[in-house]
């Protein structure tokens, strides 16, 4: 068990590596010249040229990789912003909390809420509860969150006025105000998480139901609660595990979506306008922050995988 | 000889039962399945020749009437320049259906070629190829497109091309996982025995089994694709404007929510419907070429 938690560790450092090196590799490729950005377009040769070499992008491609992840790993410093010379660290370490404000919820609501509806239409199969939420969740896949955050907005803040139309608190600052303004943005991430969730439960609880073992339980004339708790729904998560793993992907990409149409200052926002000027370091940093987020998450479903299934736990060895 | 046409026109036969079989599947499943069916027909119909029957020109301003309410004239209103809001749906319509039909095609043909080799070759090659698919799969999509996006700057076609790359790792994975599945079988091994080349081998047994799979996968792709360009076009990445697309139309309404609120309504409501639309004419076929289902009807 040990040896396969150190090598999927292994694996995930070395994929992360990758994912460094992709980034970096694919952010040479833009359009545009840092210095030039930085300077603004009246700037003389020589002015450049000397930003240029202070800065070290002059050197090779390779070296300037090199240079930027050596400082990251032993200094935690992930360059300056071209744009105004701040610290991307600071930058970082002030927008993530934000984001991951709206994100944890909207994540541990989902999967709480998938489940439960998952479950409850795997039970009630064929009757009208599984045919509406199968409706409702088939309407939430098809949506865009850009929509249901809009959508929102205009019915529920606009004609009925129960939430307010944009901003954000931190919860750390008033939390009352914080849970008036995310309530929104909460669910709006939750959704999508709950269709996909609600999805793969029950169909993997119908898989279990037909299967033999279910059968048997059922003439031995144990009480269905017994069958449906114990039985079905224990073996029936197994799968699911991966998929809530697999979530924290739809959260970036609902945060990148989510804090452009509230207004949130979080790590979506950060990189959506470092793309749109041009900002490099800033953006090699998130997506490098939220490639590594998402990785460590797969790789503790992964070990999480051998502690629930004893399956898992034998093929490990 | 003889033997030989038989053996032929029965598997003639055979396949003519399952695609009717099939069919029957796919539009026995209800209503919804045909009615979406209808819906993606009238869509692909409309942003073809929408232009010719409403001619009215989707950015020509007017600023005296602009939030118009639905009249005779402009059957939804006008925009905040006074745009016809119906021409826009239409032309946004063509550029939405446009980019995500040509950047899932683009995606699917890249994207199984790699795979394929990937799955049949091994080796080195499949290696590098997995890993990169790793990679660029766990960077969240959205993310990733977006930086393509940046990369490929503005315009239909470098927004096409960044969403069909953004693509392509689904249908590497999914045709790589297929071919190493159908490897093992029987008649695969048998026909390398027999010592068929290994060219036909691929592309006679291992592509046309495939091809099930994906398509359920390209269609559900299709409406991802559609979801990902309206998500940028919001998003103000890709496509510049004048150019109308459903997704920069409801960014355009959001500043006028309070005064018309049906400027975002009437595109998010045409996405919302294309995307549902895709997805459950993907489950039908899903249901209609899964052989395991045939002769159940």
């Amino acid at each position: 068990m040990s040896r396969y938690i150190i090598k999927k560790i292994l694996m995930a450092i070395g994929l992360i590596i990758l994912i460094s090196f992709f980034t970096f590799m694919l952010m040479q490729l833009l359009p545009g010249d840092p210095a030039r950005i930085a300077l603004g377009e009246a700037a003389s040769e020589e002015k450049i040229q000397t930003y240029r070499n202070s800065y070290g992008l002059n050197d090779p491609v390779l070296v300037q990789y090199c240079h930027w992840i050596t400082r990251i790993l032993f200094h935690l410093d992930f360059g300056k912003s071209v744009l105004n010379a701040r610290d991307v660290s600071a930058y970082i370490s002030q927008r993530l909390p934000n984001s991951i404000s709206i994100g944890l919820p909207g994540l541990v609501y989902g999967v709480l809420i998938g489940l439960f509806v998952g479950i409850l239409s795997a039970i009630k199969r064929g009757s009208w509860v599984d045919q509406v939420l199968t409706v409702i969740v088939n309407f939430f896949l098809g949506c865009p969150r850009f929509l249901i955050a809009i959508f929102g907005v205009i019915f529920l803040g606009l004609k009925l006025k129960l939430i307010p139309l944009q901003g954000y608190t931190a919860p750390w600052v008033n939390f009352g105000e914080y849970s008036r303004k995310a309530f929104w943005p909460v669910v709006v991430n939750a959704i999508y998480t709950v269709a996909i969730l609600a999805r793969q439960t029950r169909s993997n609880m119908l898989e279990v139901i037909s299967q033999d073992y279910i059968r048997t339980a059922r003439a031995y004339g144990l009480p269905e609660k017994k069958i449906i708790f114990k039985y079905t729904l224990k073996n029936a998560l197994i799968p699911v595990i991966t998929i809530i793993g697999l979530q924290m992907r739809n959260i970036v990409a609902g945060a990148v979506i989510i804090e452009n149409v509230f207004n949130i200052p979080g790590i979506g926002q950060l990189l959506l306008n470092g793309i749109q000027q041009r900002d490099y370091f800033i953006v090699q940093a998130c997506v490098l922050v939220i490639s590594a987020m998402t990785v460590f998450c797969n790789l503790f479903v992964d070990i999480a995988y051998g502690f629930i299934d004893p399956r898992v736990r034998r093929t490990m060895r | 000889m003889e033997q030989n046409l038989s053996l032929e026109s029965m598997q003639k036969e055979t396949r003519r039962r399952n695609r009717k079989q099939a069919f029957k599947i796919f539009f026995g499943r209800g209503v919804i399945v045909k009615l979406c069916t209808a819906v993606l027909v009238l869509f692909i119909v409309f942003s073809l020749f929408g232009p010719f029957l409403l001619h009215i020109d989707p950015n020509k301003q007017n600023l005296v009437n602009k939030l118009a309410k639905p009249t005779a004239t402009h059957i939804l209103g006008t925009d905040y320049l006074g745009r016809d809001v119906l021409a826009r749906i239409i032309s946004g319509g063509r550029v939405s259906l446009f980019v995500s039909i040509l950047a899932g095609t683009f995606a699917a043909i890249v994207g199984i070629c790699l795979g394929l080799i990937a799955g049949y070759v091994g080796g080195y090659l499949s290696k590098f190829i997995m890993a990169i698919t790793d990679v660029v799969l766990s960077i969240p999509g959205l993310v990733f497109t977006l930086m393509i996006a940046a990369i490929m700057g503005s315009g239909v076609l470098s927004l096409t091309i960044a969403i069909g790359i953004g693509m392509i790792p689904t249908y590497i994975r999914m045709a790589n996982g297929l071919v190493l599945s159908l490897k093992q079988n029987d008649y695969v091994v048998a026909s390398s025995l027999v010592g068929q080349k290994q060219r036909k081998i691929l592309f006679k047994h291992l592509l046309p089994n495939t091809f099930p799979s994906l398509i359920v996968l390209y269609t559900i792709n299709l409406g991802n694709a559609i979801m990902t360009e309206a998500s940028l076009s919001y998003l103000g990445v890709g496509i510049n404007p004048p150019t109308a697309t459903w997704g920069n139309m409801v960014s355009d309404a959001y500043a006028y929510l309070y005064l018309a609120p049906r400027l975002a309504i009437v595109p998010g409501i045409c996405i919302i419907v294309l995307i549902i639309s895709f997805n459950i004419v993907g489950d039908g076929l899903r249901d209609a070429l899964d052989p395991r289902l045939r002769g159940k009807l």
